[in-house]
């Protein structure tokens, strides 16, 4: 093994391990969307959580929810700032598409975004998708 | 003195431990005295509740037109795919053919020597041979399918409801070779196609899983009563059978009734009244 | 110690490649069966495990089968299965991977297949299932490769293998007892509501598996320059010729308690499966073969003329091999899911692709096999047995 092989295959490493970036520089980035609030969610302006851990954290929560409903029975959640909501992604008027009425901007701008690909849409239904 | 050394990096590695440990504990009752209430989950103030969810059919009350609209109305309102259901071709370009032996269903009528295969009496009272009899999941008090499933996916709820949790099954069908009762249907394949109507109010199944029967744990948590209760003109009743004075538990005074194999042990939760 | 597999003759590579081409074959066709669900197979919702359930219980036990060379050699001390012992716990390696590849093209979820850990449920067999199973998988690595190793370099194996060797044992008994419990257990079943399903289970493990260690030695001597000795393989024949014996003798009492109790329920499976019911008989022939491939080559064996010749022998170990597979494989499963519980008849036949997925299992267990074969072999030649 000569040093111009380790060299060679250092540089082949270094390559591949930075290739992110390279994929970046010949790609066009975008830049985060920003959540948009439309509608009831709108004028309420207080959701489950605040903002800063909601954005954090909504996966936990919502695998807390359907753990609460499904294994236990529950079904609303009295959040720390007082409001009551129904834990649900989609059904009735205080769950999360009850008030966020736009799935597209709520959910998928940001999934969308950083590539996560939740499959909770692959059984649970947006009521606006049947109309 | 390399002992000593080693001794006193201990000490402090376990003070520093129990630090580490009874910091959520500060943080807990730090937010618990000034911070804002935590959050509580609930349910529903109508909501209904039993000791033990148990079913009774009339069987007399069960003509093939209600059992029609029994099964109907379980099985839109689940979203329980009718693999019959022409599929609109222009959705669903790529689709396979069925093959009608991986159906799904949830309630559905068999002959009395199917439902009751250990009560097929050799000379039985003709009424018997063509009556509709209801099937669905039992909820079993024992029962073997929440005792074979890995994850917990089938469980018992406490007010006695056999449940699927569909976010956490795996796919073994253990439950399917464990159900006496041949309750339970497995997704074969993704279940969209074969769906008329799709009701949001209850999700789809993905391929893979398995489901039953939830005796409409649903509904219960608004207060309704199940599907085929509604449906069913008063021919199935549910109600507490820990109850005394409950609906079912009268019915069950009055009246002479059995339950499918119930020599297993089981302990089924749906009683026919014959 | 595994670049001695990176060197071989050409008839070598060609396995190598044709295994390959298999497996590749194998992984199309359950890529497809991953994004489609399981629709692809025979299975439905009457009989809801299929072939591969079947070939995963009937390699179960021909994992287990390899503890019959550990037994002689460790707590006896009987010196001819010295050269073999290590073929043994090898194939079980190769058979257990196979296992836990059944176990996972039969998932209908296997993304989610870490939920058994994650909730782990000591109330469901299929919990213990999995701890032996890969309990046994492990020892059988660990102890293989040290073994082989220590002997490679012309030291005595260290002493802490000894006690993963006597532990190895009991997990053989336990991977086969505790997989038998899975059927035996479930109360709406009565082709497998029965107590001796796990002793049958055993017997015919204990035959299947020498039996094709008896064949895999033929190839060794053909291939190989090493012999695993014909003594080592005529003692494996007579363990062979007296398990397999106890299983027939295991069935025709599960056949006596059926027939002779009449019991509807237990007795519709064996009804359907040996003369068919209701008219639906497709399981029938396929039954009657195993057992007369069963009963031939017991007797073959049980006479010690016709075990010493060199010829039959393989023959007679083959006909066990897979009148077992028939018998424990498909007949076990569809027997006893066929009637239905509610007594309705749903029969069952594997499709096509899910017969290439099933090859495609085991050409990725013999690759793992010939592979270690590869290595103990190359090494037993070097020391010179």
């Amino acid at each position: 093994m000569t040093n111009k092989w380790i060299v060679t295959g250092l540089a082949v490493f270094v390559l591949a391990v930075l290739s992110p970036f390279w994929f970046n520089m010949v790609t066009t980035t975008q830049a985060a969307p920003e959540p948009e609030l439309l509608g009831p969610a709108k004028e309420a302006r207080k959701c489950v959580l605040d903002k800063y851990e909601m954005r954090a954290n909504h996966m936990s929560l919502l695998d807390e929810w359907r753990d609460a409903v499904v294994r236990d029975a529950d079904r609303i959640y009295v959040a720390a700032n007082g409001k009551s909501f129904h834990m649900s992604l989609s059904t009735g008027e205080n769950s999360c598409l009850g008030c966020h009425e736009d799935k597209e901007k709520f959910c998928d701008s940001c999934h969308t975004y950083t590539s996560v690909n939740p499959y909770c849409w692959e059984c649970h239904t947006n009521p606006k998708e049947i109309e | 003195m390399m002992e000593k050394s080693r001794r006193s990096f201990l000490k402090v590695a376990g003070i520093a431990a129990i630090g580490l440990g009874a910091a959520p504990a500060m943080n807990f009752a730090a937010l618990d005295s000034n911070g804002p209430a935590l959050p509580v989950k609930k349910k529903n103030e109508n909501a209904l509740h039993a000791k033990r969810w148990g079913m009774v059919i009339h069987i007399d009350k069960v003509t093939d037109k209600i059992a029609k609209k029994i099964s109907n109305a379980c099985h839109i309102q689940h979203n329980v795919p009718d693999f019959t259901h022409e599929v609109d071709t222009q959705k669903f370009p790529d689709i396979r053919p069925v093959n009608p032996d991986q159906e799904i269903k949830w309630l559905w009528k068999e002959k009395f020597h199917y439902a009751f295969p250990d009560k097929g009496d050799e000379f039985l009272a003709e009424k018997f041979e063509h009556l509709p009899f209801m099937v669905l999941c039992n909820h079993c008090k024992d029962a073997p399918c929440v005792q074979a499933c890995p994850t917990q996916a089938t469980f018992s709820r406490e007010d006695g409801i056999v449940l699927m949790d569909f976010h956490r099954c795996i796919g073994c069908r253990f439950c399917m070779a464990a159900c006496p009762y041949g309750s339970r249907s497995f997704n074969f394949r993704d279940p969209r196609p074969f769906i008329a109507q799709i009701d949001p109010d209850f999700p789809v199944r993905s391929k893979g899983v398995v489901e039953k029967c939830n005796l409409c744990a649903e509904r219960l948590a608004k207060g309704e009563l199940p599907h085929c209760v509604e449906a069913s003109e008063g021919a199935l009743v549910v109600g507490d059978l820990e109850d005394p004075e409950s609906e079912v538990r009268k019915l069950l005074k009055e009246h002479y009734s059995i339950r499918r194999k119930q020599s297993l042990g089981t302990e089924p939760s749906v009683y026919y009244i014959v | 110690m595994l670049e001695i597999a990176t060197k071989g003759t050409k008839n070598y590579w060609l396995w190598i490649a044709f295994l390959l081409i298999v497996i590749g074959a194998g992984t199309v066709a359950y890529l497809d069966q991953f994004f489609n669900g399981l629709m692809i197979t025979g299975m439905s919702r009457d009989v809801s495990w299929g072939f591969y359930i079947a070939n995963f219980t009937f390699l179960v036990g021909v994992a287990a089968g390899g503890v019959m060379v550990v037994i002689p050699y460790y707590l006896h001390d009987y010196e001819k299965f010295h050269r073999i012992t290590i073929l043994g716990e090898f194939l079980a390696v190769a058979s257990l991977i196979m296992c836990l590849l059944f176990i996972i093209v039969d998932l209908g979820q296997p993304v989610r297949m870490l939920n058994v850990l994650l909730y782990p449920t000591p109330h469901s067999m299929l919990f213990y299932d999995m701890i032996v199973l890969n309990g046994y998988l492990f020892l059988n690595i660990v102890i293989g490769w040290k073994i082989l190793e220590a002997e490679r370099n012309q030291v005595k194996p260290p002493a802490w293998t000894k006690p993963l060797i006597y532990l190895s044992i009991p997990f053989a008994i336990g991977i086969h007892t505790v997989t038998a419990y899975l059927y035996c257990g479930l109360p709406g079943r009565g082709y497998w509501l029965t107590a001796i399903l796990a002793p049958r289970f055993l017997a015919s493990a204990f035959a299947a598996g020498p039996a094709f260690l008896i064949i895999l030695c033929y190839i060794i001597r053909k291939f190989t320059k090493f012999d695993p000795g014909w003594d080592a393989m005529q003692t494996l024949s007579k363990i062979v010729c007296y398990a397999i014996i106890a299983n027939l003798f295991f069935f025709l009492c599960e056949v006596f308690v059926v027939y002779y109790s009449g019991i509807p329920g237990h007795q519709s499976h064996l009804q359907y499966l040996l003369f068919g019911y209701h008219g639906y008989n497709a399981l029938v022939p396929w039954m009657w073969s195993g057992f007369i491939l069963m009963t031939v080559g017991a007797v073959l064996l049980i006479i010690p003329k016709l075990r010493r010749n060199y010829i039959l022998l393989p023959v007679a170990c083959a006909m066990i091999f897979i009148g077992a597979w028939i018998d424990k494989g498909m007949g076990m499963i569809s027997g006893g899911f066929v009637p239905s519980p509610l007594h309705h008849v749903t029969e069952y036949t594997p499709t096509g692709q899910e017969i290439v997925i099933t090859l495609g299992v085991y050409a990725t267990g013999f690759l793992v096999l010939t592979i270690l074969y590869k290595l103990a072999t190359k090494v037993k030649e070097e020391v010179g047995g």
